[in-house]
C-alpha cells in the first residue's frame, strides 16, 4: 500500500517536474526576455523595458496578424466543410467499420507534420503527382502551377490539421441520440430540416471545438506557408521565428509570442465559456 | 327514413339527401378504421419479429398493444409510425396504403418512452416544431402551442428548457409536442414506464381524459396490464410476434382465449380437469382436481377431453368445513363445485386478504377474500380445512395446452 502510493507520487510528480522544467520556465524566460532590450554582443541587456510590445502596435505587424487570422480562419474553415461529412459518415457507419475509419485518419500522425509537408511538395510541383495524373487524364495541356500559392498554403494547412477537426465532430455527432432524429422525424421534418434543426445545433460544442483546434495551431505553423508558399506573405508564426533566428532580436520575438500565447488563451476561454453554456443546455 | 330526423344532433337529413358514409358507421355504433394493418410482416436479419398481424384501429379509438417485452409491440408501433418498413402485408392510414411514406408524411405523431424532447430548444419551440415544420403562420402557432400548453397543464413553462422540468413535466411536453399537430392517431410507447407510481395513475386517468377531449385514436404500448385496461377501449395482447387476443378489458379479463392471455393479465388459477359428460347445449360434468363439478362453457367439449378450468383469485367462494356441516343454505351454494382442502399461509393487503389453500390434490390456489365488516379477525387461518367453489358461470374452461 505504502510502496504503491510513493510510486503515483513519483510519476505525478515527475508530471509536474517535467511540465514545470520544460513548458513553465521556458516560458517565464521568455516573458522575462520580453520587457528587457536587445544587448550588443549579448542576448539581451538589463535594461527594463515595455518598447517591444509598442513595437508590435506598427501597422506592419498589424496587417501581418491579419493576414495570418485570414488565413487561419479560412483554413478552419475549409477543415469544417471537409471534416463533417467525413465525421457525419463515420458516426454513422457499422460499429466494425468505424475504429478503421478511426485508423485511418490518425495514421498520418505517426509521420513527422513537417516530412508531410515535404512530401506535398512531391505532390504538389510542376511535374509532381497531381500535374502527372490530370495531364494523363487529358484534364490539361500543361502543368498548373500549384506550389507558392495560397491554395498550396491551404492544402497543406487542411491535410495537416484535418484529424483535429473530425476527432471532436466525430465525438459530438456520436452524442446525438438517434431518437432525437426519429423525433424530428415524427414531427414533419424531412432529413434536410433535421439536419439543420436538430443536428448541428446539437453538435455545436464539437464544431467549436474543432475551429479552436485547427484555427489556433494554424495560426503558428510557419512551416507549411514557408514550404508550400514560398514564404511570400508574412504570417505571425514567421514573424517569430525570423525575430528569433534571423535578426537575433530576442526581446521583440519574445513579446511576439507572448502576445499570441494571450490571445489563443482568450479564445480558448471564449471556447471555455461556450462549451459550458452549450454542454448545460445538452445534459438531459 | 323521415326527413329532417336526426341522429346525435350531427347529421341532419333533407328528404333525397344521400347520407354520407361515416353516418351509417356511425348509426351502426362503429366509427370507420384509421388505421388498418393486412397480414403484415416483419423479419429483423432473419428473425421474424411480426408474423401475420390483421388490425383494424376504428376513429375515435383508445387501442392498447399489450404484452411482455420482446413480443413486438413496440414494432407494430414504429411501424405504424413509419420508422420500421413492412417486410410482407399492407399499412393504409385512413384508406390510403402508407407503406412507402416516410414518417414525416404520416398523419400520425408519436409519444416516445424517453420523450426525446429536443433539449436545445425551449418548451415552446420544441412544441411548435411540428406546426413549424408544416410552415403555418407564425401567429397560428402561438395561439396552437399556447393551447396544447394549457391541455396538458403547463402554460406559462414556454421559456423552460427541457432539462429544467421535472419527469412528469416533461412528458407532458412530449404530449403536447405530438397533439398540437392534430394527428389522426397519437402513439404512446410506453410513455409512462418512468414515472413514479402515484404519478402514473394520475398521468393516465388524464390521458384518457384528453382522449376524450380530443377525440384522437390513441395507440398505447404498454406491459402493464393494469395500464391497458384502466385506459383503453380495446385491448391487443401479443406473444413472440403475434396477436394473441383482441377484446374490449373485459372480455380479455374474463374470457382469455387461452392459457397465455389467462396468466398475462393478472393472477390466475388453473385447474386441471377431463370432461364427464354433457347435460346440456353449454352445460357439462367434469371431474376436476379429483371432485365431480358442474361446469358451464360454449365452447365444443367431448367427453374424456382434457381441461383447463381457470378462475381468479376473487372468483372462488371459501367456507370452513365446520361452518359448512352446520349450515344447509351455506352447502346449497357448492352444489355445483366443492373441492376441499387446507389453508396454507394468509397474506394481508389491507381491504382485501389473500389466501393459499393447498386442495387435497396437492394443487395449490390463491383465493382473495374481502374483510367481513362484523368481523376484525381475519375468518381464516393457517391448518383450517376448508371447502372451495366458485361463483356460478364465472370459470373459464379452455381445452388442455401442452
Amino acid at each position: 500500500m505504502k510502496n504503491s502510493s510513493s510510486f503515483r507520487r513519483l510519476l505525478i510528480g515527475s508530471t509536474y517536474f517535467w511540465m514545470a522544467g520544460l513548458a513553465l520556465v521556458p516560458y517565464l524566460i521568455l516573458l522575462g526576455a520580453s520587457f528587457l532590450e536587445r544587448g550588443e554582443g549579448t542576448l539581451v541587456s538589463s535594461h527594463v523595458t515595455s518598447a517591444n510590445y509598442l513595437h508590435l502596435l506598427s501597422p506592419t505587424v498589424f496587417s501581418m496578424a491579419l493576414d495570418s487570422i485570414g488565413l487561419a480562419s479560412v483554413a478552419a474553415l475549409l477543415c469544417l466543410l471537409a471534416g463533417y461529412p467525413f465525421a457525419y459518415v463515420l458516426a454513422q457507419s457499422s460499429a466494425k467499420l468505424q475504429p478503421l475509419l478511426l485508423l485511418l485518419v490518425m495514421i498520418p500522425f505517426w509521420t513527422n507534420s513537417l516530412i508531410r509537408t515535404y512530401a506535398l511538395v512531391m505532390m504538389l510541383k510542376a511535374d509532381g503527382v497531381v500535374n502527372a495524373l490530370l495531364l494523363a487524364a487529358g484534364l490539361i495541356d500543361a502543368p498548373l502551377q500549384l506550389m507558392y500559392t495560397p491554395m498550396a498554403v491551404f492544402i497543406g494547412l487542411v491535410y495537416t490539421l484535418l484529424p483535429f477537426m473530425i476527432l471532436p465532430l466525430y465525438a459530438a455527432l456520436k452524442a446525438v441520440d438517434p431518437r432525437l432524429l426519429e423525433a424530428g422525424r415524427d414531427l414533419g421534418a424531412g432529413r434536410v430540416q433535421n439536419f439543420i434543426k436538430i443536428t448541428v445545433p446539437l453538435t455545436m460544442p464539437g464544431i467549436i471545438a474543432g475551429t479552436m483546434l485547427v484555427f489556433l495551431p494554424a495560426l503558428g505553423m510557419f512551416y507549411i506557408s514557408d514550404i508550400l508558399g514560398g514564404a511570400r506573405s508574412m504570417l505571425l508564426g514567421n514573424y517569430i521565428r525570423d525575430q528569433f533566428l534571423v535578426f537575433r532580436d530576442i526581446p521583440t520575438g519574445s513579446a511576439a509570442s507572448v502576445t499570441m500565447t494571450l490571445a489563443m488563451g482568450f479564445l480558448l476561454l471564449l471556447y471555455h465559456l461556450a462549451s459550458r453554456r452549450l454542454g448545460k443546455e445538452m445534459l438531459q | 327514413m323521415l326527413p329532417g330526423w336526426t341522429v346525435a344532433g350531427k347529421y341532419r337529413l333533407k328528404s333525397g339527401e344521400v347520407p354520407a358514409k361515416s353516418f351509417f358507421w356511425e348509426i351502426c355504433g362503429l366509427n370507420k378504421a384509421v388505421v388498418e394493418l393486412n397480414r403484415v410482416c416483419k423479419d429483423y436479419g432473419g428473425q421474424r419479429a411480426l408474423s401475420d398481424i390483421s388490425l383494424t384501429v376504428a376513429d375515435g379509438e383508445f387501442l392498447s398493444l399489450l404484452g411482455p417485452s420482446g413480443c413486438g409491440k413496440t414494432t407494430l408501433l414504429r411501424l405504424i409510425g413509419g420508422f420500421e418498413d413492412c417486410t410482407r402485408g399492407s399499412l393504409l392510414i385512413d384508406g390510403q396504403a402508407v407503406d412507402q411514406s416516410p414518417p414525416e408524411k404520416r398523419a400520425v405523431n408519436t409519444v416516445f418512452q424517453n420523450y426525446a424532447l429536443f433539449p436545445h430548444m425551449t418548451v415552446f419551440d420544441n412544441v411548435a416544431f411540428g406546426l413549424r415544420m408544416a410552415k403555418k403562420p407564425a401567429a397560428e402557432i402561438d395561439q396552437a402551442v399556447a393551447q396544447a400548453l394549457e391541455l396538458v397543464q403547463l402554460a406559462g413553462m414556454e421559456r423552460r428548457r427541457p432539462t429544467e422540468l421535472s419527469g412528469g413535466q416533461q412528458q407532458r411536453v412530449a404530449i403536447a409536442r405530438a397533439i398540437v399537430n392534430k394527428p389522426r392517431v397519437l402513439l404512446l410507447d410506453e410513455p409512462m414506464s418512468a414515472l413514479d407510481h402515484r404519478l402514473r395513475k394520475q398521468m393516465q386517468k388524464e390521458l384518457k381524459q384528453l382522449q376524450r377531449t380530443l377525440g384522437i385514436t390513441f395507440i398505447l404500448v404498454t406491459h402493464d396490464q393494469d395500464e391497458a385496461f384502466a385506459m383503453s377501449d380495446r385491448v391487443v395482447v401479443m406473444q413472440h410476434g403475434q396477436i394473441e387476443q383482441i377484446g374490449t378489458p373485459m372480455e380479455i379479463y374474463e374470457e382469455p382465449v387461452n392459457l397465455y392471455v389467462a396468466r398475462f393479465v393478472g393472477d390466475i388459477n388453473v385447474l386441471d380437469g377431463v370432461i364427464r359428460e354433457q347435460t346440456g347445449p353449454s352445460t357439462f360434468k367434469a371431474l376436476v382436481e379429483g371432485a365431480a363439478v358442474s361446469l358451464k362453457s360454449m365452447r365444443p367439449l367431448s367427453l374424456g377431453q382434457p381441461i383447463h378450468l381457470l378462475l381468479r383469485p376473487e372468483d372462488f367462494r371459501l367456507e370452513l368445513e365446520q361452518d359448512m356441516a352446520e349450515s344447509q343454505d351455506l352447502s346449497a351454494k357448492f352444489q355445483q363445485a366443492r373441492l376441499k382442502g387446507t389453508v396454507r399461509r394468509i397474506f394481508y393487503h389491507g381491504a382485501t386478504y389473500d389466501v393459499e389453500v393447498a386442495l387435497e390434490s396437492g394443487t395449490r390456489v390463491q383465493v382473495t377474500e374481502f374483510f367481513d365488516d362484523d368481523s376484525e379477525n381475519l375468518y381464516f387461518k393457517p391448518g383450517d380445512s376448508v371447502a372451495l367453489g366458485w361463483h356460478e358461470g364465472w370459470e373459464v374452461v379452455l381445452p388442455h395446452e401442452k
